[in-house]
């Protein structure tokens, strides 16, 4: 069956990105603009993976992360956070609050499918 | 477990321009954030989104390979991150180095844009203010990191023993020990040991927690830190030792890989856009290629209102529907080419800014509208007319702080720009709450150069229009600040040549405010169709009063200017166009031809004579410039439907050359002064 993966970043440019190239990848691909908006997204719909941005408005990552591992439908299914902090703390932030991954931006299409590959079973 | 062929069609221009696109609008939120800051708001969500601004379009610039951009706005984020975490205080200071980095960074990202090379240590002094300023306050910039392909050297082949054991953490954040064994099985050839000796009797079982323990033996080429890479997500939640037991030994192999599951199923399903992005280039060639059906759909009218409509009604009917449908299409192309005026007054904050220190004032612009659309060719002549408003407006307009205060008035003036559509143009206001003209100072000097006659008496917006004529661009007349040549005539010439008209109100000591108005497209223009002997000529529509045949009483010769109209009361000079374009054949006798009243900002009104009035009809401008040479008098060409080409005059220009050409025979004292009051009075 087709992977779904709710793509969350406030960047168009990222999602677009991020959709295009796992839609050519064969994934099914929704996207949501910032944390609250996720949230809604998942609200009676089921997801393989969520990848989400850090920095955003109205509900940052961490928020929909915590949020999502606190839930019950999605708390199962791996996070990947989109980051491009290298310096650590943000990562770590990320993986406390329960993100199953991450990704530095800037990454290029293969390495977002290896990332994937790498945490979707 | 790459993809690489993927990558071919991976359209990077698109989404190249995409960003760019929302480099724009980060850039603009930036801005109007920054100056939010400025203006003393300094409250989390206010940092938290310049933050997220400069934070996004670094993201995406390394995507590009934007690498000064990336270095910039790094170091740019830094500094905002340790703001937002309170390890810098907001200071006057830093609040002005953040607004010339947002300026920096607004040329770098269009200099990335444009794919040029920017001056080397560029805004070299801004990033060592803000590294100075991150320094002393404790906080090291890291070098932003570029691309992180890692490189896997191949090795001989080397045996390791992997223990590893999962906490139940790594399982709760949904990282699956399963697929970090197929990545490991990816680096070689795998053995698997299970020691399931730590799981509970079944009624003690928690579900999700961890409890097995594995023992790898992986026989790799590849180095250590490529197994560690595997479990880089996954370190801090598990027990790991990686242990080399055998050293290379033999000759390197090449590394089996799996294609990765679903990447070869199923096309990406197309998702409905709601808005695509085109090339201009394409636009503005439907634009050309529409206007040329326009003409040949005039063609056709004009030929098939010829034919009997009995004989042909189906013709005649299909014809009819040719013109319904040829204009409706011209509106909509038109409509596509439409922009909000945005994209202009988003330049203007930066500019009021940095006049604003120059000049010593305290200056904000608040902009209103700014998603009035105008056709691009207008938006593209709009700026230097705005930037010149806006400058006239910092630098004679708004008063500098002491004096404002002494006035009563805020130390901070305000600028307020602001654009509507109204009736088939748009209108754009620039006002100021500054000290207004001094009409006292304007007529004096206006009398001393002669431009208005000593018995004259000008209305108070008369006056105030007296700043568009060129005399006064001279920098002394209100305030000072000489030596950029800006004059008001400028301004009102280059927006007359866009069609426009320009004027100002203004209330002494409580500011000015000055009106743009400017037609929304310039592709387009309704013309009276007008005959001079053989020739046949457009003339604009909104610049025309009225009509008429004057009685040959009321025409009066003035000496070396040729004639004057009398017309209820008001003399009206007469540009003859068989002169001025030297037309044999022409009846040049406005009494038996017609006078058309033109009106217009330099000028004033003008009885234009000539032979027949022809029709009223929509043209496409075709330019002079670019398909032949300027004319002097014309404003561009069109083709008409009986495919001849008819010249579109300039009315402002008329007089002038009639008035030259005119004056080269024999000016007289007397007319002189009798004229330009005239003008001057309509000008108004």
């Amino acid at each position: 069956m087709t992977k779904r993966i709710l793509a969350v970043d406030d960047s168009k440019t990222m999602r677009d990105m991020v959709t295009f190239t796992l839609k050519k990848a064969g994934f099914e691909v929704a996207e949501a603009e910032d944390g609250k908006a996720a949230l809604n997204v998942l609200t009676g719909s089921k997801f393989d993976l969520i990848i989400t941005d850090l920095n955003m408005p109205n509900m940052d990552g961490i928020s929909l992360i915590k949020n999502v591992r606190a839930g019950s439908q999605h708390r199962g299914v791996p996070i990947l956070i989109l980051t491009t902090e290298s310096d650590g703390a943000k990562k770590a932030d990320g993986k406390a609050a329960g993100a199953t991954g991450w990704l530095v931006k800037p990454f290029n299409p293969e390495q977002l499918i290896a990332t994937v590959n790498r945490v979707c079973p | 477990m790459s993809v690489t062929s993927e990558q071919e069609t991976y359209p990077v221009a698109q989404f190249r321009k995409t960003y760019f696109e929302e480099c724009a609008e980060l850039l603009d939120a930036l801005q109007s954030n920054l100056e939010l800051l400025s203006s003393g708001q300094e409250d989390e969500e206010t940092l938290h989104a310049i933050f997220r601004s400069v934070h996004s379009i670094k993201g995406g610039a390394g995507a590009f390979g934007c690498t000064d951009l990336v270095a910039f706005s790094h170091t740019f984020e830094s500094l905002l991150d340790a703001l937002r975490d309170n390890k810098i205080a907001a200071t006057q200071e830093i609040k002005q180095l953040l607004l010339r980095a947002s300026d920096a960074l607004a040329d770098i990202v269009n200099a990335a844009r444009l794919e040029q090379q920017l001056p080397p240590n560029f805004a070299a002094d801004i990033s060592i203010a803000m590294r100075d300023a991150l320094q002393s306050a404790g906080q090291a910039v890291e070098a932003a990191v570029g691309s992180v392909a890692t490189e896997t050297k191949s090795l001989g082949e080397q045996k390791y023993r992997i223990r590893f054991r999962p906490h139940t953490e790594m399982l709760k954040k949904a990282n699956e020990p399963l697929l970090l064994i197929r990545q490991l099985r990816k680096l070689g050839t795998l053995s698997t040991e299970v020691d399931s000796s730590g799981l509970p009797a079944l009624d003690q079982l928690d579900p999700e927690a961890a409890y097995f323990n594995w023992t790898f033996t992986l026989e790799t080429a590849v180095q250590r830190s490529a197994i560690q890479d595997v479990f880089e997500f996954v370190e801090d939640d598990c027990d790991l030792e990686i242990e080399l037991i055998e050293a290379a030994a033999g000759p390197a192999e090449t590394v089996a890989s799996e294609a990765g599951g679903p990447l070869a199923s199923a096309v990406a399903a197309v998702s409905v856009a709601q808005s695509i992005r085109v090339d201009v280039d394409k636009v503005d060639r439907l634009v050309n290629l529409v206007g040329e059906l326009v003409i040949s759909q005039a063609m056709l009218t004009e030929q098939g209102l010829g034919l009997p409509a009995d004989k042909y009604p189906q013709l005649i009917q299909g014809i009819e529907a040719l013109a319904q449908s040829a204009r409706e299409l011209q509106e909509s192309v038109m409509a596509i080419r439409a922009q909000p005026v945005k994209s202009v007054f988003a330049r203007m904050p930066r500019i009021v800014r940095e006049l604003a220190a120059t000049l010593g004032k305290e200056v904000r612009i608040v902009t209103s509208g700014e998603m009035t659309e105008i056709d691009k060719t207008v938006i593209e002549q709009l700026n230097d007319p705005l930037t010149h408003m806006i400058r006239n407006a910092l630098d004679h307009g708004i008063e500098p702080p002491a004096e404002r205060a002494a006035a009563g008035k805020p130390r901070q003036g305000t600028i307020h720009l602001s654009a509507a559509q109204r009736s088939g143009r748009i209108v754009i206001e620039v006002s100021d709450d500054g000290r207004g003209i001094n009409r006292e100072k304007i007529l004096a000097k206006a009398r001393a150069r002669d431009l208005v006659p000593a018995g004259a008496s000008l209305t108070d917006e008369e006056i105030d229009n007296l700043i568009f004529l060129p005399a006064f661009s001279t920098a002394d007349v209100i305030s000072n600040i000489s030596g950029r040549g800006v004059g008001m005539d400028v301004v009102k010439r280059n927006v007359q040549a866009l069609g426009g008209r320009i004027s100002v109100r203004s209330r002494f000591g409580q500011g000015s405010s000055f009106t743009l108005s400017l037609p929304l497209t310039l592709a387009v223009v309704d013309g009276m169709v007008v005959s001079v002997g053989r020739e046949t000529f457009i003339i604009p529509l909104v610049a025309i009063v009225e009509n008429l045949r004057p009685q040959t009483a009321d025409i009066h010769p003035v000496v070396g200017r040729g004639h004057v109209l009398a017309l209820r009361g008001e003399y009206l000079p007469l540009v003859y166009l068989h002169r001025v374009f030297s037309i044999g054949d022409a009846i040049g006798d406005p009494c038996r031809g017609i006078v058309i009243i033109v009106q217009s900002e330099s000028a004033g009104r003008v009885g234009i004579v000539v032979d027949e009035l022809l029709g009223q009809q929509q043209v496409v401008v075709k330019s002079l410039e670019a398909n032949y040479e300027p004319v002097e008098g014309i404003s561009g060409a069109t083709i008409l439907g009986n495919g001849r080409v008819a010249l579109i005059l300039d009315v402002a220009r008329l007089h002038e050359i009639d008035v030259r050409g005119a004056a080269g025979r024999l000016p007289t004292p007397d007319s002189s002064k009798a004229e330009p009051p005239k003008d001057l009075i309509h000008a108004a």
